[in-house]
């Protein structure tokens, strides 16, 4: 890095720019979060601080029961997802075979396939073999796309590890299993446990996928969300619902960013 | 954060198992994703193929999308219109993610660089309907934008339910995936370029397209594709921010699919027209951009 080059001088006018970048990026969570404590049903105007729309929430059984969905949903992906992605990470990482930038290739599909091509397919699919659809479906879903989160994470982490040190241990007779399990895994964990965050977020937001692979009762938060959002019965219970979302997300996000740079400073 | 990997090891000489290692590896990820995504898209390209109320093949459904009706090409301008949206989103996200992208990456104070690109890319981390609900807050006709606009004396503006309405929770949705692709790529600018052209007489104009813009131009394209992608399939902000007149391609498959109007076949065409336009972006990215836009999400 160019370390000694002079940085150009911070100027005025780019100063203000990034303070208007920076307010139309939180303008929308500001404003959930200052009516989320409003009075008034009425986001038009203000009637005094109240707490009232997050106990609300708290007593919504519909809510409650998606977000228990959502909740068993992301916990059941990313558990699967971080077997498979780590493992294929591995893999790509460490042979050579015919056919590796394919495999590379259809791994990393899903993060560009848009969902609803994703979610059309899966739903065809799901018909044609006859399984009924549940919650189990939506797992099988959200596992294609959250093992290939998992799998570029875990890739990039594994850029940054010293293949050396397996092979000291393979010489040293471990088995590859131990060698693995002993010398790259604990190397890998930060990786691992990043990209099981992202994953889980991903999973936890995902509403065209679910909408499409959902059978009957299995409603998850975004799908229970977007149907009050589309009767038009809003309330702000939304707003509470999203602040309580936006601080959860922001602090797994958070944790995530700790995580994956921990152990990787320059 | 780039996927590269070490130079494969070859020194290793242990013959044991040679090729059950890799397999045993990649075997699982792969019969997954070959199971439920590859087969699943074989499943609605021979659907898409199978005319509604009929058991032959034939191209009926693609021939649908250009069917004419009353004057109106109805299906062909949603397709135009998903294209106009998605071009029109990622020139305002180039547009407005360039200046806070170089920003982050060349004139803030390096040790807050990580922190202040985490800080902006934030709200990603949030529901993405609850943030579009969230405009619907703001653009509604007695919503926070025009209160505020009655309060400084201006008379208010009707942008949501039209055009106006996508565009914005289209440009709020893909800036912060911009300005990430944009930052790793500004993040390796050689700032000596910079000074030797500024010594050689260069203005800032200059310097601008014919230094800066060239080196980070492969992050350019990653950040175009990844944006005009995801904004071309986008269903929740044309559907919760648009009205009727502003529908999708994504809106017209969710129809096909879940709605009265059911049409699998026909659905599945536009789906397959949809992969299509999508490969040929990937295509053209590959063969002119580079590959950061998959492993820096």
């Amino acid at each position: 890095m160019a370390n000694a080059i002079n940085v150009p001088p911070i100027k005025r006018w780019q100063t203000w720019y990034m303070l208007l970048a920076f307010f139309y990026m939180y303008l929308p969570i500001g404003v959930l979060t200052i009516f989320s404590f409003n009075k008034s049903p009425s986001p038009s105007q203000w009637a005094g601080f109240s707490l009232d729309w997050y106990a609300k929430f708290l007593q919504n059984e519909i809510l409650r029961a998606a977000l228990k969905n959502s909740l068993s949903i992301a916990l059941a992906s990313v558990s699967v997802s971080a077997v498979l992605g780590t493992l294929t990470a591995v893999g790509l990482a460490r042979y050579y075979f015919p056919g590796k930038s394919l495999y590379r290739g259809v791994t990393y599909l899903p993060l560009i396939v848009p969902d609803i091509a994703i979610a059309v397919a899966t739903l065809v699919f799901f018909a044609a073999i006859k399984l009924p659809l549940s919650l189990g479906t939506i797992v099988i879903a959200h596992i294609v796309f959250c093992l290939a989160y998992v799998a570029v994470v875990v890739s990039s982490r594994l850029a940054s590890i010293d293949p050396k040190l397996e092979e000291a241990a393979l010489d040293l007779g471990a088995t590859p299993v131990q060698a693995f399990l002993r010398v790259l895994l604990p190397q890998l964990l930060p990786g691992i446990l990043s990209g099981c965050l992202l994953a889980f977020i991903l999973s936890m937001d995902d509403f065209v996928i679910a909408y499409f692979t959902a059978g009957v009762g299995s409603t998850t938060l975004p799908i229970a969300i977007f149907s009050s959002l589309r009767s038009g019965g809003v309330t702000p219970e939304l707003n509470a619902l999203s602040v309580l979302l936006i601080l959860a997300s922001a602090s797994i996000a958070a944790i995530a960013e700790a995580i994956r740079s921990w152990g990787t400073h320059d | 954060m780039t996927v590269s990997n070490p130079p494969e090891s070859k020194q290793r000489t242990s013959k044991r198992l040679k090729w059950l290692e890799p397999f045993a590896l990649l075997f699982p990820s792969g019969f997954w994703l070959v199971s439920f995504l590859l087969v699943p898209t074989i499943f609605i390209f021979i659907q898409s193929l199978v005319p509604l109320g009929k058991t032959e093949f034939g191209i009926d459904n693609y021939l649908r999308v250009f069917e004419y009706v009353g004057g109106n090409f109805i299906y062909l301008t949603v397709v135009w219109r998903s294209l106009l949206y998605a071009v029109i989103t990622t020139g305002f996200c180039l547009i407005l993610g360039f200046p806070v992208a170089y920003w982050l990456a060349v004139i803030a104070p390096k040790r807050w660089r990580n922190i202040l690109l985490l800080l902006f890319v934030l709200p990603l981390w949030t529901s993405s309907l609850l943030r579009s609900y969230a405009w619907i807050t703001i653009l509604r006709p007695t919503g926070v934008l025009n209160t505020f606009l009655n309060f400084i004396g201006l008379s208010g503006i009707n942008v949501l339910n039209k055009a106006e309405g996508v565009i914005i929770g289209m440009v709020y949705t893909y800036l912060p995936y911009m300005v990430l692709v944009l930052y790793t790529s500004l993040e390796r600018l050689d700032l000596r370029l910079l000074e030797a052209a500024a010594d050689l007489g260069a203005n800032s104009k200059q310097t601008f397209w014919q230094i800066t813009v060239p080196q980070v131009s492969s992050g350019i394209i990653a950040g175009t594709a990844l944006v005009s992608i995801s904004s071309f399939s986008d269903y929740i902000n044309p559907q919760l921010l648009g009205g009727p007149g502003s529908r999708t391609i994504a809106s017209i498959i969710e129809l096909q699919f879940l709605g009265a109007s059911s049409n699998r076949g026909f659905g599945s065409a536009i789906s397959m027209v949809l992969i299509l336009a999508v490969t040929i972006v990937i295509a053209l990215l590959i063969k002119y951009g580079d590959r950061r836009v998959v492993s820096d999400s």
